[in-house]
């Protein structure tokens, strides 16, 4: 399960055994290791309504350094973009995901393509998951033509149909019924396959998340909700929006497992579990339990309401890449030079789209009215002075 | 009188017009009868028997049969999986119909009226019609919101308005609006036939109405257009603009007119998103004079955007200041009397159509 990286403008998924190109002898061959390792998951689950899966976890070689390159690559692209954002490249909404990565990658592992994600808007991790490049990334969080929307969506508005990811949602809550809509679909079309309806802790006050979460559980869709509980909804702490923060037992009627989101064996070993349970019984709710170093966007510094001491006591004590990192050298899997090659290539990759993103261009005006309608039925559209800009939708 | 009769029956020969509802409906004694509830009872199962991707959603659309009986039937013979009842949470209900879309299906989410379509407007607009411009068209939403809409009979301030402009207001939804039963049959069969999200509003009060029918009507692939109004009765003196209830007030109001020798031409806007603004525009290029007539609240309404509309193409063409008939600007009452005032009656497009032509009685002192 790797990330498409950025070779030419088409993805490609990753070839982990192609020479690097600095010229340096040929990768290490433990990235092609299959042999299986156990691990355990840094805290137990806890459950709701529901046996806990077991906190030993399978897993080989391939998987850690794939999930430490697509984690390094996710974190480097998250910095990128703040920088970006803060050269004025960047406009508008920009919600970075950077310490929540274990998620993305561990959710992916469990998983297959036909399996359908919907998020909310700190997508940017979750649509390289799927298998996006970097260059859709930055292309279209710069409102250019190479990007994913073709500049048209923005941060927010992340889609990637051909591999079930549905976006890439601005209202707060309203990717929750989506999702169910989405298992709704898969289940009558009977394609035996789940979906992850991500949200996040203050979304998990929304109506329309029980609205939905009710008629999942009445109609067994295989719909597993996923509580990012990254502690901090915008600018309110948990406890000062929820009655009840135990998020995993907020479905009431509905399972529900407490994970540690920032262990990705952990999140791999919870979403296989969830997905199992969610083809024979119905809705599940997961909690992962994470934290973005961030603020909620790049228009809050995130520290008004927060310590620093607490953010760098998470990025000290619970890191999701060190966690990797340190798993993979007690193992001895890879030395910590090869890791910081991989980090070194990751970043030169993530260099590199951004110089190929900045040379896409803004899409052409006429741009404008398309994709308004699937079906345009010739119908007329109006630029602001009417009499000045006319189009037919197509 | 005798030369009026004449002149109507010569009309009717010419033109084809089908006969308005009551009382001409003695010259098409041979014609089949369908109302309107008939006619979208059928048109649902014709499209859900075509199409395995459609199915049906909404609070007593199943077991109940449909709170006004649209989806009689339905579930007996497609069976729960299709035909699926909901509980009472728009929000819920909606934004899973609008998710089922984006994944491929072709759902009809009913609700009971759209004054409750306020509380999953969010995915209507947000989810639905947004979807495909945002993801520059990988998300395609081929989803049909539909139901009662506007003013019932006593029902009060909450259940009474008519969502029209609010709809065609937001580009990326189209806004149907059928009258008669082949209107709508056929803009039923289009909607559920159309990849973008359609919002087709329907009226309580017409359910129950008789309209004649063709053959061409009764066979399973009729389908009207989306985007074009129909001419129910040519004239020469006076536009007049309709949708839905109102189309029947303005027929009326047009054999009144025509003994006082105003010759209106009553256009059925069918469609309000797309508008059809050409066929207006034909129109008033041929009469010189407008009255739009809509039930909805005046302000901000389908009216306006005609008459700016009109303005805009056409303004050498107006020999009177556009007319505008619209629901009563207050939240609608109870009282039988003041209901009345507070909806548009035969009798006001008459005076405004009269106004029009200069023809009218003269104005009150101002108060």
């Amino acid at each position: 399960m790797a990330l498409s990286y950025l070779r030419s403008s088409s993805s490609r998924s990753a070839n982990l055994l192609k020479p690097l190109s600095s010229g340096l002898s040929l990768r290490s061959p433990i990235s092609t290791d299959t042999t299986p390792i156990t691990v355990e998951t840094s805290v137990p689950f806890t459950s709701h309504r529901c046996d806990a899966p077991s906190r030993s976890v399978e897993t080989n070689p391939k998987e850690l350094l794939t999930f430490f390159r697509d984690m390094a690559l996710m974190r480097r692209m998250e910095i990128a973009a703040d920088s970006l954002y803060k050269a004025k490249l960047i406009r508008g909404f920009c919600h970075l995901y950077d310490g929540q990565e274990a998620f993305a990658v561990g959710m992916e592992a469990a998983i297959t393509k036909k399996d359908c994600i919907i998020t909310a808007y700190r997508d940017h991790c979750t649509f390289m998951g799927r298998g996006g490049t970097l260059l859709e990334v930055f292309a279209e969080l710069m409102g250019r033509q190479a990007g994913c929307s073709k500049g048209k969506g923005g941060s927010m508005h992340f889609y990637k149909k051909d591999s079930n990811f549905y976006g890439g949602h601005g209202i707060v809550g309203a990717q929750v019924p989506l999702g169910c809509g989405l298992a709704f679909a898969q289940k009558y079309s009977k394609d035996e396959t789940v979906t992850f309806a991500m949200y996040g802790d203050g979304a998990a006050n929304q109506g329309q998340l029980f609205e939905a979460l009710n008629i999942s559980a009445l109609w067994d869709l295989p719909a597993i909700l996923v509580c990012e509980n990254n502690h901090y909804g915008m600018g309110t702490a948990e406890w000062r929006a929820a009655k009840s923060p135990a998020y995993y037992k907020r479905g009431d009627y509905v399972p529900g497992l407490k994970v540690d989101g920032m262990d990705a064996l952990a999140v791999k070993q919870a979403c296989k579990f969830a997905k199992e349970h969610a083809l024979k019984s119905g809705p599940i709710i997961l909690e992962m339990d994470t934290y973005r170093y961030h603020g909620h966007s790049m228009s809050d510094p995130g520290s008004t309401y927060r310590t620093r001491d607490e953010i760098s006591g998470v990025r000290q004590e619970r890191d999701p890449i060190e966690r990797i990192r340190k798993l993979i050298l007690s193992h001895d899997l890879a030395s910590e030079k090869e890791l910081k090659d991989i980090e070194k290539e990751v970043r030169k990759e993530v260099d590199d789209a951004i110089t190929r993103a900045k040379e896409s261009p803004m899409p052409e005006p006429s741009k404008l009215f398309t994709n308004v309608y699937a079906k345009g039925l010739g119908v007329e559209s109006f630029g602001a002075d009417r009499k000045e800009v006319r189009a037919t939708l197509p | 009188m005798f030369g009026v009769v004449k002149q109507k029956m010569l009309r009717l020969s010419l033109t084809q017009i089908r006969p308005a509802v009551s009382a001409l409906r003695s010259y098409s004694s041979a014609a089949k009868q369908m109302t309107v509830r008939e006619a979208l009872n059928s048109a649902l199962d014709e499209e859900m028997s075509a199409d395995p991707k459609v199915f049906l959603m909404g609070e007593e659309v199943g077991e109940y049969q449909g709170a006004y009986k649209i989806s009689k039937g339905l579930l007996e013979k497609y069976g729960p999986e299709r035909v699926l009842d909901t509980p009472i949470t728009e929000a819920g209900f909606a934004g899973i119909g609008v998710g089922a879309a984006y994944y491929g299906l072709k759902p009809v989410v009913e609700f009971m009226t759209f004054n409750f379509s306020m509380q999953a407007i969010d995915h209507i607009i947000n989810s639905a019609a947004k979807s495909n411009y945002m993801s520059a068209g990988q998300m395609s939403v081929p989803i049909v919101f539909r139901g009662p809409n506007g003013a019932a009979a006593g029902v009060g301030a909450q259940h009474s308005q008519c969502y029209a402009s609010w709809y065609a207001s937001c580009p990326g939804l189209k806004v149907l609006m059928p009258y008669s039963s082949e209107d709508a049959r056929g803009l039923l069969k289009a909607a559920i036939r159309d990849p973008d999200p359609v919002v087709f509003l329907e009226n309580e009060l017409l359910y129950g109405e008789s309209f004649p029918v063709s053959d061409e009507f009764l066979d399973s692939s009729f389908c009207l257009p989306i985007g074009k109004a129909k001419i129910e009765r040519v004239g020469k003196d006076v536009t007049i603009t309709a949708f839905s209830k109102m189309v029947g007030h303005a027929l009326k109001a047009a054999e009144i007119l025509e003994k006082d020798g105003i010759d209106a031409e009553v256009i059925n806007l069918r469609s309000i998103r797309p508008l059809d603004r050409s066929t207006i525009s034909a129109s008033i290029r041929k009469t010189n004079r407008l009255i739009t007539v809509e039930e909805g609240f005046p302000q901000h309404g389908v009216g306006a955007e005609i008459c700016a509309s009109v303005v805009e193409e056409s303004f050498a063409y107006l020999d009177a200041p556009v007319e505008r008939i619209a629901g009563a600007d207050v939240p609608m009452p109870y009282a039988a009397n003041l209901e009345r005032m507070a909806v548009p009656q035969v009798e006001d497009i008459v005076r405004a159509a009269k106004r029009a032509c200069y023809r009218s009685e003269p104005l009150a002192a101002v108060a």
